[in-house]
């Protein structure tokens, strides 16, 4: 019981699904998430520093 | 056919050989040479974080692949009642979330990066059919879930499809028909594209930076001058 309520989603995904409305918009509140999580890691990407390799303990 | 005698005294002329094989082998060394289809040194343009998203997809599409065919091989009555079966269940769809994720995030570096550049147009092209296929891949996977989102999509989609004139064949609300196109037919086709997708990437190199290359005229293969393939991959 213990280790499914720790394995188990941050988030209770067991139940309806909630709405975002603006205008003729709507999208649901976990694809919002999605899109704004895929943004935020495409721009990481071009950010973040590559890590190189130490040849020879330079 | 020639019969080989198993004797090996002369080199075999393998250029200038007719046959079928003999063109076919010949042309895949000449479009594919080992060091280049497997290559361990890459442009050193290429230790970005941007550049990984493209592999991570392939990863996450074996996952997919994998998972689905522990599904297959154990069934409905297993993946839905057992608690195992609920973890490959889930390792299958959190999998396709993956895919679409890196896949997407992939197709938006290579769209301003304008990865078309220097004879890729091929390469942009399968990616984009690879892409579609695997939207018809994941939309009856949620048609065969057999559960009441599986009922409520394909209730939701019929009118849409048969609108464009495809539900004469393509009936959504046919469960085995959806089932045979998602583990058959459109796993087939988004393996064999976006193995297309690989080989052109093999073929014609990682497409360089704008501030690298000519814009107009990116080179039509990676330069020689890389970083070991391991360090930027």
């Amino acid at each position: 019981m213990f280790l499914g309520a720790l394995l188990g989603a941050l988030i209770n995904l067991n139940g309806s699904g909630r709405y975002i409305h603006w205008g003729f918009i709507q999208i649901s509140v976990a694809n919002f998430v999605v899109i704004v999580l895929m943004v935020v890691v495409f721009v990481l990407a071009i950010l973040l520093p590559f890590p190189k390799r130490k040849r020879g303990g330079q | 056919m020639s019969i080989d005698t198993g004797e090996r005294s002369d080199p075999p002329a393998r250029a200038e050989s007719r046959q079928w094989t003999a063109r076919m082998r010949n042309a895949a060394e000449s479009a594919f040479p080992p060091d280049q289809l497997l290559p361990d040194r890459q442009p050193a343009y290429m230790a970005s974080w941007i550049y990984v998203f493209g592999v991570l997809t392939v990863v996450s599409l074996a996952w997919v692949i994998i998972t689905g065919c522990i599904l297959a091989i154990m069934g409905p009555s297993w993946w839905h009642v057992s608690t195992a079966g609920h973890f490959v269940n889930s390792l299958h769809l959190w999998s396709v979330e993956a895919f679409f994720f890196f896949m997407v995030i992939h197709l938006w570096g290579k769209f301003f990066m304008a990865a078309w550049r220097g004879n890729r147009r091929l390469t942009w092209v399968t990616g984009v059919i690879s892409f579609l296929v695997s939207v018809g891949a994941a939309f009856t996977g949620y048609l065969s879930q057999q559960n009441f989102d599986s009922q409520w999509i394909s209730t939701q989609a019929k009118d849409g499809i048969n609108a464009t004139g495809a539900g004469a064949v393509w009936n959504v609300l046919n469960f085995g028909q959806m089932l045979m196109w998602h583990i058959v037919l459109l796993p087939i086709g988004v393996v064999l594209i976006a193995g297309l997708h690989v080989l052109m990437v093999r073929r014609h190199g990682i497409v360089p930076p704008f501030a690298v290359g000519d814009k107009d005229s990116a080179s039509e293969t990676a330069p020689a001058v890389a970083v070991p393939a391991e360090e930027p991959a």
